[in-house]
């Protein structure tokens, strides 16, 4: 876009530079901006932590959450997130070594760990749901649904890049810029345990102490 | 910067910038090997037992003592995540992720601790009400 603004105007004149012709570290600005969008993104996550400890304990004559939750699940899709943090840093360190087939291997693995996650968050949603404590039950159960709900969309959203990722890692190998999007949805994979060790902490095993 | 920006010969600047900015490939020492990937992940696992068995078992009476040690071992976790996984150094970036990260991490806590501390006081100042009262609520 502006080197055509800079062609077209170079007509006239001689060539006016609108920007530094160096501009060397185009990858670590990338990973700086990412940082920041996580750390954005990390303020929508505290909102709802704030959302969830001021609504936490109203509920409305319905359900607690040492009624709902199950905590030996909540355990097992513990671990699976953990799981595929694990092998995802072991997709990474793949590819640092230039091995297509290895990191395309990891990441699978990564993927079917992070839909074991979702899959076992959308059946407690169902199973809450069935049990008459779905979000609209009290103000617990809507700040619940809200704060995990959140975190299960990023994790969708992190699978299909995911998937997005290894069609381009498949079809174009481990080029300069699948490694800087390999790089960024690490951060996000990452980041999004981060969050997860929030949400087991703070809802589900505070919650059940009561 | 500007002072040598149209200099004619920029090949031979522009490999003296990068001597001078060590970081523009620096990031590739962020990188985790394999030993910190499984000291992280180790210390995870474990970090995330201790919490789940306190809870599932209630080895500690002390409802508060076992909330206090959920909550800072929830905290321990987070760094090690941070430090073995997201690869959080005070050197990355020139300093800049972690200045980010401790802006990011000021106002968390001013929006927990606040909303908190304000919705505390107004429910603990409000009119009680009587089941009956509740019961006829909109």
């Amino acid at each position: 876009m502006s080197q055509t603004q800079v062609q077209s105007n170079g007509m006239e004149t001689e060539k006016p530079q609108f920007y530094l012709t160096e501009d060397h570290h185009p990858e670590g600005s990338t990973m700086l901006g990412f940082w920041l969008y996580l750390m954005s993104d990390c303020l929508i996550f505290a909102v709802l932590f704030a959302t969830h400890g001021v609504l936490g304990r109203n509920y409305a004559a319905g359900p607690s959450p040492a009624d709902l939750f199950d905590l030996p699940l909540v355990a097992i899709n513990t671990a699976m997130l953990l799981f595929s943090s694990i092998t995802y840093g072991f997709a990474m360190l793949q590819m640092e070594r230039g091995a297509k087939t290895e990191t395309l291997f990891w990441l699978g693995v990564t993927g079917v760990f992070g839909a074991a996650f979702l899959g076992l968050e959308l059946y407690e949603f169902n199973h809450l749901i069935h049990e008459g404590a779905g979000p609209t039950r009290s103000a617990f159960l809507s700040s619940f649904f809200t704060l995990v709900g959140t975190h299960g969309l990023h994790v969708t959203f992190g699978i299909i890049w995911l998937i997005t990722l290894m069609v381009q890692v498949g079809r174009y190998g481990l080029i300069p810029e699948n490694k800087r999007r390999l790089m960024c949805l690490s951060m996000f994979w990452h980041f999004l345990d981060v969050v997860w060790i929030g949400v087991f902490s703070f809802v589900y095993l505070m919650g059940v102490l009561g | 910067m500007s002072s040598h920006g149209q200099t004619p010969h920029a090949p031979a600047h522009e490999s003296a910038s990068q001597a001078h900015h060590g970081h523009s490939n620096g990031h590739q020492a962020g990188h985790g090997t394999l030993r910190s990937y499984l000291i992280g992940f180790s210390l995870s696992v474990i970090l995330t037992a201790i919490p789940f068995w306190l809870v599932m078992s209630g080895a500690i009476d002390s409802k508060l003592f076992t909330a206090f040690l959920v909550m800072g071992l929830g905290v321990i976790q987070i760094v090690v995540h941070m430090v073995y996984f997201l690869h959080m150094n005070p050197r990355s970036e020139g300093g800049w992720t972690m200045m980010a990260l401790l802006f990011t991490l000021v106002l968390v806590g001013i929006t927990l601790a606040g909303s908190l501390w304000v919705m505390h006081h107004l429910n603990t100042n409000m009119m009680p009400m009587s089941p009956e009262m509740m019961k006829n609520m909109p």
